[in-house]
């Protein structure tokens, strides 16, 4: 049973086997660059590559069809509350009204639905590649990259032990409230919606209560082997750094250096097609 | 004589959040290369002074210390967590909650990363010792995918991963179910004469523990050492039962037969112990196996099936009865569906098809709510069930949703307070209650909704013997008066061979045995499918060679 919510699944292929840090950084470094960018033709590059690298890594759809449906609501809604909010921005932005349709404050402009397109891209392009580097690395392998590009391993240890307990807690969050309900504190649809607040309320209680428990344990089982005895450790799950790393950290670079070429050649972070 | 690894002196132990100590002048050696066991009942100090061990007072826990404490020849005050972690490693209660690493190899690894250690000589060290633990196949598994004993071994071999001479065990029974509890007292007793290495157990489970080839036994009660001895001084001398610890079955069943356990030699040990002469007075008391008179059909159980995913059946057209006013148990390893079969009588899972018939009538409509009306089950942690803050409110919060009036709810809570012994405690903080008094709180709580049958999950898990006496003395009573039939799941071999009256052997989904707990602790191929095992009484009967084993199973029971 894989109740995991990052499905990280040992899947035999070549983005699985590079390390945790190559994949980080490259995440890293494409995600800042696009955000910075908004040359179109440079974001759809990064759209298509992005999917090559899901293809490549064996990711079915269905793994992570809702959260995508979650991230296209959130963008869509985000992309309606720009137009809503700043519907002359895009004009501004590029020093330019080619008006499509309606008038005052509602002129819709060829410049905002580009503006937005670009947005659009952002979201698309970054989306896949968040997905390619949880679903393909390991949580102790992928806090040993946080250690090593700087963030101190105790921190990074949290975030590994975070997803080490999420089923435990899923399924206590579960038994919990099958027990409650047996109590008689109705959660089910049968129920209105206040006294389902309130049930799901008698929950957190115990679930906190069993969780600190958790925490209490696996602190003084840590202590108890010497977690935090130095201020390194090493990692068992740390791998060399292979040609195939050096190629990924590479390409990344070379594709960063594609993104600031453009910058400068298009004398801005814009590309302006309406010149 | 060599110098002790252990050297306590004079040690009383206060806790900050408490008024009174915990520890009394408590006063004993450890040498190396023993075996030592630490018994005694809940709230004894076992677990204090283990901590005082390893160091977990005074870093995780507060407290006043006087007297000496010596680990080595040193003072343990004097050192850190960190120094005394390498001299003395602690394989904690529970194997589950102390995983700390993602897969096996991981949290073998977990105390070499944190020395900062080159990978390449952990990864060496962690194969040698996931060999020797039989684990080299499941190094990259996830803690989800072990079993309890498996987890066990992975967190002894994380311990002895760094070569220490010293090995402290908290309960290393409580979370595993008999056969694996015995294959892990075999490893650990395997481990000592390998590696000349000394073990401290804490432990109330003697019977499971004496096999371990325990050298000695330290016997605390109220904060005192009571008895420090050789295994067959302790039980010639009798004071494990004044202590609220049970004493091995065969040994209940020789004190029934009028053997003098007093002098008899090598009484701690059962492949020892000689007994011959007294065969036939043994062979004496055994009692005919009477199946318990079944009173009318009460739940039927009719060709049920449920997998927990589609194409997995888990059982398959699975039927039985229940009786009004019986006492059953159901046994069998870890995930083969007992607390599945639980489930599905609560409604916490419907089946796929088949039926449960209450009173003649199918309760697979009824939510879950209304189902608790009839079927009252508590679940193995307390924690799980517990959401107020006064005992009190727990218990009439049931009460209170099914919107009882007032006056009904106060005297059926008081009522049900003072059989569970709680009344007194009625207006207390519930994070004020020991675990055993949590758990008869849960148990009123389901109780007071006045259910005919309640279901008990692992009910004496973590109770010593004088709770788990109270507990099934309450069970009785709540059983003769009320005819409350109850349904116990459970791997406790005690709870089996003395309370239960007809017990379901459920392995994979099957049905295996319908048959009396005599019978079942007798059967060593039925035993050995639902990972339990023959009774000690059993196994001196066959040494005996007494027929009709399951005579004596019968004739233990209280």
């Amino acid at each position: 049973m894989n109740n995991s919510l990052f499905g990280y699944k040992a899947r035999d292929t070549w983005m699985n086997q590079t390390t945790g840090t190559a994949k980080l950084v490259g995440f890293l470094a494409l995600t800042t660059v696009g955000m910075v960018s908004y040359d179109t033709r440079f974001l759809v590059a990064l759209v298509i590559l992005s999917f090559i690298l899901i293809k490549i890594s064996h990711i079915q759809y269905r793994e992570y069809a809702l959260l995508l449906k979650l991230v296209i609501f959130i963008g869509v809604l985000n992309l309606i509350m720009i137009t809503v909010l700043a519907p002359q921005y895009g004009a501004e932005l590029y020093g330019s009204k080619h008006v499509l349709f309606g008038s005052g404050y509602w002129t819709i402009t060829q410049e905002q639905l580009f503006y937005e397109l670009n947005l659009l891209l952002k979201y698309v392009f970054s989306f896949p590649l968040s997905i390619v580097l949880l679903f393909t690395t390991n949580p102790s392998e992928f806090a040993s990259g946080l250690n090593k590009i700087g963030v101190p391993y105790k921190v990074s240890y949290a975030v590994a032990l975070t997803l080490r307990y999420i089923p435990d807690v899923q399924s206590d969050y579960h038994t919990i409230s099958l027990a409650q309900q047996a109590r008689g504190y109705e959660i089910s649809k049968k129920a209105s919606l206040t006294k389902r607040m309130k049930g799901a309320v008698q929950i957190i209680l115990p679930l906190v209560f069993s969780s600190l428990d958790r925490i209490d344990t696996i602190s003084q089982a840590m202590e108890l082997r010497r977690f935090g005895r130095y201020n390194k450790r090493t990692w068992y799950q740390d791998q060399k750094f292979s040609g195939r790393d050096f190629g990924m950290i590479i390409g990344t670079l070379i594709i960063v250096a594609i993104g600031i070429l453009l910058v400068f050649q298009n004398g801005g972070r814009l590309w302006n097609p309406f010149n | 004589m060599p110098e002790p690894i252990i050297d306590f002196q004079h040690v009383t132990f206060k806790y900050n959040a408490q008024a009174e100590p915990t520890l009394h002048d408590v006063s004993f050696q450890i040498y190396p290369g023993e075996k030592v066991l630490i018994a005694g009942a809940s709230g004894s100090g076992k677990t204090t002074l283990l901590r005082l061990l390893n160091g977990l007072i005074p870093q995780a826990y507060q407290g006043d210390v006087t007297g000496q404490l010596l680990l080595n020849g040193k003072n343990i005050l004097d050192q850190s967590l960190f120094e005394l972690s390498l001299q003395a490693g602690t394989v904690l209660q529970d194997a589950d909650a102390q995983f700390v690493g993602m897969t096996v190899a991981e949290d073998i690894a977990f105390a070499l990363e944190n020395d900062t250690q080159p990978v390449n000589s952990i990864k060496q060290k962690v194969a040698k010792w996931a060999q020797r633990f039989g684990l080299g196949e499941r190094l990259n598994l996830a803690p989800q995918d072990l079993s309890g004993g498996q987890k066990q071994r992975t967190a002894m071999a994380g311990v002895l991963i760094d070569d220490g001479k010293l090995l402290l065990f908290d309960e290393p029974l409580a979370s595993l179910d008999p056969a694996a509890g015995h294959a892990a007292m075999k490893m650990i007793a395997e481990l000592q004469a390998e590696r000349d290495l000394t073990v401290v157990i804490i432990e109330h489970r003697i019977e499971e523990v004496l096999g371990a080839d325990i050298d000695r036994v330290i016997v605390m009660s109220d904060g005192k050492i009571v008895a420090n001895g050789t295994p067959d001084e302790i039980v010639q001398a009798g004071v494990l039962l004044d202590n609220g610890l049970d004493e091995p079955l065969y040994v209940q069943l020789l004190r029934q037969a009028g053997v003098a356990i007093t002098n008899l030699p090598h009484v701690s040990d059962l492949n020892q112990i000689d007994v011959t002469p007294y065969r036939d007075q043994i062979a004496a008391i055994g009692q005919s196996v009477i199946p318990a008179k079944l009173a009318d059909p009460q739940l039927i159980i009719q060709n049920v099936s449920f997998g927990y995913s589609a194409g997995q059946q888990l059982f398959n057209a699975l039927s039985t009865t229940i009786h009004t006013g019986e006492i059953l148990g159901i046994v069998g390893k870890n995930g083969s569906g007992k607390t599945t079969l639980s489930h599905l009588l609560t409604g916490f899972l419907q089946p796929s098809s088949g039926d449960v018939l209450l009173h003649g009538e199918s309760v697979l409509r009824q939510s879950i709510k209304e189902r608790a009306d009839h079927i009252g089950y508590v679940l193995q942690n307390p924690n799980h069930m517990i959401t107020k803050s006064t005992v009190y409110d727990e218990v009439a919060s049931g009460l209170i949703l099914r919107q009882v009036d007032t006056d009904t709810i106060e005297k059926r809570v008081r009522d049900m307070l003072k059989l569970v012994d709680l009344d007194g405690m009625r207006h207390w903080p519930i994070s004020a209650l020991s675990f055993g008094q949590k758990k008869r709180l849960t148990i009123a709580a389901v109780l007071v909704l006045q259910p005919e049958i309640l279901i008990l999950d692992e009910p004496t898990a973590g109770q010593d013997a004088t709770h788990t006496v109270q507990l099934l003395t309450f069970l009785q009573k709540i059983n003769t008066q009320q005819q409350t039939t109850i349904i116990i799941i459970t791997h406790d071999m005690h709870l089996l061979a003395n309370f239960v009256q007809r017990v379901l052997v459920i392995v994979d989904g099957q049905l295996l045995a319908d048959t009396t707990p005599a019978e079942l602790l007798a059967d060593e191929e039925l035993v050995t499918a639902a990972s339990l095992r023959t009774t000690s009484v059993y196994r001196l009967a066959k040494r005996l060679a007494i027929k009709q084993p399951e005579k004596l199973n019968a004739a233990i029971r209280k």
